[in-house]
């Protein structure tokens, strides 16, 4: 089930490294600025082959 | 575009799925750390102070204008519910009585800007106004700190804010980073 999550309740799982941060905007939109250690996978490029970078057993925050 | 890339991660299988739906507009505006090599401009924050004085709205003048003039402040921000900016009081508010309630003679609802608000840009309508001092917030309208135009100007030019403090007549107070938003 996917919860939503404010801007404060991520910086918590942020800096208790409980999540791993994707970032789904184009790649040009990343670079110009993202959340640090965030992951780069565009919302178009999103599957299986993708998101091998991912551990799913861990939580991912998604923005 | 998160809500669908949140539900498609867990249709990927990933076990638990946070969506942070406001995303890196949200995050860039409370002026939290970002980065990436496309960084090329600076913004609010670059020039934000968190020094300046604040009061709650049921506060006196008189208390209030003592610990303002004392910190070498004219202003001072309103704040409630939390670290809300509601209200400003300006130079013109220490001339009333001292039992004077702040939030009967405050600016109600004072601007705001965000911390990611390009730097540049901003200076030059603090220039046209002209106004001395703007407010910086979140989104939501949490205090993270004021843009000084003097200051301001010297950032642009290149000059460490904590350098421009120390030969300034015309900044106030002492200067102390502002702290990120949360």
């Amino acid at each position: 089930m996917v919860e939503r999550i404010t801007r404060a309740e991520l910086v918590d799982l942020i800096e208790s490294d409980a999540v791993q941060v994707v970032d789904v905007l184009p790649e040009a939109e990343f670079l110009s600025g993202h959340i640090p250690g965030a992951i780069n996978v565009p919302l178009k490029t999103l599957d299986f082959e993708t998101t091998r970078v991912l551990n799913k057993s861990r939580p991912v925050a998604v923005y | 575009m998160s809500p669908r890339a949140a539900c498609r991660l867990e249709a990927l299988g990933i076990e638990k799925v946070y969506d942070y739906e406001l995303g890196i507009a949200d995050w860039k505006a409370a002026g939290l750390p970002i980065e990436g090599p496309g960084l090329g401009y600076q913004t609010a924050s670059d020039a934000m102070r968190g020094d300046v004085p604040t009061c709650k709205p049921s506060e006196t003048i008189g208390a209030v204008r003592t610990r303002v003039i004392a910190a070498g402040w004219e202003d001072c921000l309103v704040v409630e519910c939390g670290d809300l900016v509601t209200g400003r009081l300006r130079r013109s508010a220490w001339e009333h009585d001292d039992n004077t309630i702040a939030s009967e003679i405050m600016q109600v609802g004072p601007s705001t800007v965000r911390a990611n608000e390009p730097l540049d840009r901003l200076v030059k309508r603090m220039d046209q106004r002209p106004t001395n001092l703007v407010v910086v917030a979140t989104p939501q309208g949490g205090l993270l700190g004021v843009v000084i135009r003097e200051e301001a100007h010297r950032v642009l030019q290149g000059d460490p804010l904590e350098m421009i403090w120390m030969d300034c007549d015309g900044c106030p107070g002492q200067w102390r980073p502002a702290r990120p938003g949360t």
